[in-house]
Parts: structure tokens; sequence; C-alpha cells
């Protein structure tokens, strides 16, 4: 994974000793909160309901064992011992204080993170597929790309007061684990005709009160011009998108006023003027350098069936259900990807505590693991495992409870902190998963039902992804109290699609009635195999909507 | 109706709640239930606390009494007074004070 430079360690810790002084400014009354506020922004410090949160980045979701380490220290010294992975491969703490934050920052620094533009009107933290470097199919390490995207958008002068916050996603596969279209950005890694590997970049895509898929802007950009091609997308975007209205100014919205052809124009013509002058593109051997950082683990050379996994498999029975669902085929014989669940039932989805991170640091550490990624779904992956271990790491996760075999299944659930944490929310989220996920806790009916995937956003803005799950819950205050919203039928995966609103909404105990009530439907319905969200594709709201508002 | 005064405590980010004869208090059972009128003036004296670095982002809210134990209209603000509900062993829940 890529690893800091001189320069990049001096930057860190100047900014955290810089951020020393502000709090110190702040707490001596030199600095009003107004003054302030933007200040902490800019370090990734929220005050949300009960104490600061401080969102950590987490740089196209790759984490280090002793990165991961740091972070239980971290959660466990100056937090209340647990840290929360969240949509956007983050980790936040929820309960940090303002005097500990600058040497939590210089504690990150040592370990090569930082928590720069996780807030702000900037260039986000770059997400990308939690499979990358491991999936079969794959074109390219999609984090290459991330890496120079990264160091060209920190700091950016020209992009750092945007109309908005700006997201962007990079996968190297057909199949898409990460969300790709719901970004303002979204880049895919493919293949042209003659044989060259390029990028074919998509705009305008995001979820909150005005949700988009993002549309195609650029069919084929050649590697060296991709900078320049981004740089005239958002310079497009910095010009003409609205600042008079917080809901009208992220991309989406100026993409959808003025169309896609108008902004295609816009922005060729931005590029070729880039070009011309010819200083953005990226130098082969700056690529070669990052690329180097990426390199996969020396794999040895193995079998790809693997007798003692085997017979494993067939003498453990709940080693086998893990692996039916957490386990995946990886581009190497003899080696598989496999999930660690962050959603044991009836817990928060997406919560880790200190023991959980160090123990999994520890079991990296004995099966010689490099990484771990942080997955939109709020899951961990690891991504080179041999199949001759998995049997091991499994009896590590088991006591550490990271072993809940649940992913893709119905309990397998994204949520967003909701009204337990966050100051935006509306709804509480966490409860909700947490009473589908009891519902729902016998394993055989979840894999009778298979791929089902709930997403719940405790308000319009949809952190929870609520617009891409299969089912889709989202929680809106209705006179003071809670209430739930169903959708149906949208995905964040390669078959992309926003859900629609079914009808009326719910309250706490309404909606998980709701929920198994269109499940029902589907396991009425469904043919041949079919996932819900196929089903739903067939039959349309109409037969799920009947059953559910019946009389 | 009723309210309440609330605010976040600077250093600690901590949930605070205003009482005319306390000052600043940590729970919402010692908080200062008032008349919206009053409300509104504490309210605009709190800006002062606010100049002082002692707390930040005040707001008022609406509350009810239940013989005698102050109940917030909002699940919003029961859920600052307590902690996260998913969560009861963090947050003002967990130190075992009256709430």
């Amino acid at each position: 994974m890529y690893r800091y430079d001189e320069f990049d360690f001096q930057f860190v810790r100047e900014r955290a000793e810089q951020f020393r002084g502000q709090v110190a400014r702040r707490l001596a009354g030199e600095l009003t909160e107004e003054e302030f506020k933007p200040l902490r922004l800019m370090n990734g410090l929220y005050l949300q309901l009960h104490s600061y949160m401080l969102r950590i980045a987490i740089p196209y979701g790759t984490l280090s064992a002793r990165q991961l380490r740091k972070l239980g220290d971290i959660a466990r010294r100056y937090d209340r011992g647990y840290g929360h992975f969240t949509t956007r491969q983050n980790l936040q703490l929820h309960w940090s204080q303002l005097p500990d934050v600058p040497d939590i920052l210089l504690e990150l620094a040592d370990v090569e993170m930082n928590c720069i533009q996780t807030s702000g009107n900037n260039v986000r933290n770059i997400s990308a597929d939690p499979f990358a470097g491991a999936a079969a199919g794959e074109l390219e390490d999609p984090r290459v790309l991330c890496e120079i995207l990264r160091q060209w958008s920190t700091l950016h002068p020209e992009f750092s007061f945007l109309p908005r916050k700006f997201k962007i996603c990079v996968i190297g596969t057909e199949e898409d684990r990460a969300a790709l279209l719901i970004h303002d950005i979204a880049i895919k890694i493919i293949r042209n005709e003659k044989g060259e590997t390029g990028y074919r970049v998509y705009v305008g895509g995001g979820l909150g009160r005005t949700p988009y898929l993002a549309e195609e802007i650029g069919a084929f950009i050649d590697k060296h011009d991709i900078l320049s091609f981004l740089e005239a997308t958002m310079r497009v975007y910095n010009e003409a998108g609205r600042r008079d209205n917080i809901h009208k100014a992220r991309v989406k919205i100026l993409v959808h006023q003025i169309g896609i052809p108008e902004m295609r124009r816009r922005v060729e013509e931005e590029f070729s003027e880039i070009r011309k002058q010819g200083t953005l593109e990226v130098p082969v051997h700056e690529m070669v350098r990052i690329a180097a950082y990426f390199a996969p683990p020396a794999f040895e050379k193995l079998a790809d069936e693997c007798p003692s996994y085997e017979q494993h498999l067939r003498e453990n029975h709940d080693f086998a259900q893990w692996a039916k669902t957490n386990v995946h085929p990886h581009k190497m014989p003899g080696y598989a990807i496999v999930t660690i669940s962050l959603k044991p039932i009836g817990k928060t989805p997406g919560d880790c505590s200190s023991e959980q991170m160090e123990g999994l640091a520890d079991a990296m550490d004995a099966l010689g693991q490099q990484e771990v990624r942080v997955t939109h779904e709020q899951n961990l992956v690891l991504p080179h495992m041999r199949k001759a271990d998995l049997y091991a790491l499994w009896q590590k996760l088991v006591p550490l409870e990271l072993a809940t075999p649940n992913c893709g299944l119905v309990t397998d659930i994204i949520a967003c902190p909701g009204l337990d944490y966050c100051d935006l929310a509306n709804a509480r989220s966490i409860p909700i998963a947490q009473a589908i996920a009891k519902r729902f806790s016998d394993l055989d009916r979840q894999h009778d039902l298979g791929e089902l995937k709930i997403k719940i956003s405790g308000c319009i803005n949809a952190c929870g992804h609520h617009h891409v799950g299969h089912i889709g819950i989202l929680g809106v205050d209705r006179k003071g109290v809670e209430n739930y919203q169903i959708l149906l039928g949208g995905s964040g995966a390669e078959d992309a699609t926003l859900g629609e609103i079914l009808g009326p909404g719910f309250d706490q105990q309404g909606i998980v009635d709701a929920v198994e009530n269109v499940i029902g439907t589907y396991t009425t319905l469904r043919q041949n195999g079919e996932r819900f969200l196929d089903t739903y594709r067939r039959v349309g709201p109409h037969p799920f909507k009947e059953r559910l508002y019946a009389r | 109706m009723p309210q309440v005064l609330t605010a976040n405590r600077l250093k600690a980010g901590e949930v605070a709640y205003w009482n005319r004869s306390a000052g600043w208090v940590d729970t919402l059972a010692e908080a200062e239930i008032m008349a919206p009128a009053d409300a509104e003036a504490a309210l605009t004296a709190a800006a002062e606390w606010v100049r002082k670095g002692e707390v930040v982002a005040p707001y008022l809210f609406d509350v009810r009494t239940d013989n005698g134990v102050i109940v917030p209209v909002k699940v919003r603000e029961a859920i600052r007074a307590a902690g996260p509900s998913v969560r009861t062993d963090v947050g003002k829940q967990a130190r075992n004070v009256s709430l």
C-alpha cells in the first residue's frame, strides 16, 4: 500500500500542530465558534448530538494491520472503545473531546493517516472496490488511480471551495462492489478495441433529496489525460454549479439542469484547452512509481483445490455456513477473498470495538495479511487469504464476534448512525436494522431468501443509501414521531437502479412487519431462483403494494 | 409549551442544560423548565456563555412534565438526554444518575 514520504509526514504533522494552535485559540476565547467551525471541519471534526465526532479518512478503504491496531488503540484511549465504519469507507469516533483531537491527529500521522477533507466542500475520501487487486477479471487495481487522484485533489487550490462536497469512486471490474454510479464522478477502468486500458467517466450521481445515477460523460479517456479530464469536469462544475441553495449545489443538479449533452460539450471544450497546455499529463514514471505501492503480494503457486479446507467444510457445519456467504473467489488459484461481517445479529451495523480491531490486526499478522479493506456496506475484507488458512482465520474470528455468516443476506444491513448519534437525523436507523436482523435471524431462512440488500437512512441525506437498497428504508419525522417509508427495487451494484417509495410510512414496529410482508410477497411470487430484486423487476410494485396495504 | 435551554459544552462536546441557580448542568433532571418568554430571554443571555467559551450551539426545546419528571416532546432530545438508545452502556445513561 501507499507509504508516506518525508514530505507527507511533515505536511500531516504540521497540519495537526496547526490545529493544536487553533484549538488553543478557541479555548482561550481568541476564536469565536463561527471562526473556529470551518477550521475544525477541515480536520473532520463535527459536533453531533452527544459529543464531537471525528471522521478519519481511510483512503480507498485500505488499512494495514498496524493502522487498524492504532485505530483500536485511539478508540480506547481517547474515545469510548469503539468506532463506526461508514458507507464512505471511513471510520467515525463518536465521543471525541476537543482538547484531545490534536493529539489524536498526531497519533494518526504516525501511522500515515489523517482527517483532511473528510468534511467540507471539497473532494472527499476517494472510494474503490474493496476487492481491488484480488477480484477475477479486474483490468487494473483501481487504487493506483485513487492514490493519484488523492494526491492531486488534496488541498487543490482551485477545488478547495467547491459549491458542495464532491465524491469520487474508481472500480476495475464489471462487477460493482463500490456503488459506483451514486458518486459525483465515477470512473470505471475499461479496455478499448486496441487492447489499451483507459477510463470510462460518469458524472452527476448522488443520493440525498434528489437522487440520480451518474451518466457517462467520457466513453474512453486515455490514462495520461485523466487529470485533465477531471479538472475540466470539476472546473465546469465549480464555475456553473449553484452556490445560492445548498440543496441544489451538487454536480448532479447542474448535470440534470443543463443536460448531459451540454455538460459533455462544456467539459470537452475545457478539456481541449487544458490539453493544449499539456501541463496536467500524468507522467508514466509517476504512474509506475505509484502502481508499485499496490503491487500484489507474492502469491504462492497453489492448486485451486485445497483438501484441508474441503475437509473442514465437510466436518464443521458452522464453518461451512460462514464460508458459503463470506468467502469469495480470488483471481489466483488456492486463494480466496474473505468478507468479515460487522453485522452481528442485534448489534450496530458497522460498529467495531477496540478489542475487535486489535484482535483482527493480530490475526492478520499471524496469517501474513498485509491489508484489510473497508466496504461501503460497512463490512471488512481480507483480500488475499490462502484457502488453507481459512479455517484458522475463522477460528480466530469467532471469539471476536467477527464471524457472522451473513454477507449479502437479509441481515447484512447498511444503516447510518441515525438519530442515536447524528445531528441531522430525523429518526433512528440502528434499532430498525437490529429489529429486522432479529426477525430474520434464522440462518436457513436467510439462505432461503438469498441475496437481499436492506439499506436504512435516518434522514433524507441518505448516508444509509436507502435509494439503492433492494429494500430501502427512510426514517422521517412525522409530527414529532419517527416514521419509516419503504422503497423497493433499488440497486447499488452493476445493475444500478433507484428504488421507488411504495406507499405511506410505518411506525417503528410496523416497518419491521412491513419488511416481512414484502419479503413474503417475494417468496410467493419468485420463480426459478430469482433474487428479491429480480422478482420485483419482473412483477413491479403492485403485488407488493396490494398485499402490504391490504385492509 | 414549557421549554428547556440546552447546548453542548465547548471542551467535551457534552450535552448541557441551563438552570439559573446552578448554571450549566449535565442532566435534564437538573434543568430549569421555563415559560416560553423566559426561555427566549435565557436563550438571548446564553450568547454570553458562548462568548466566554463555556458552551456552543444553544437552543430551546419543548418539554412536558410527567409526575414531576421532565419529558422532552421530541425523541431527539430524549436521546440527547440519555445517550444512544442502542448503547445504554455509553452516554449520560451509563453514569447511573437520575436523568
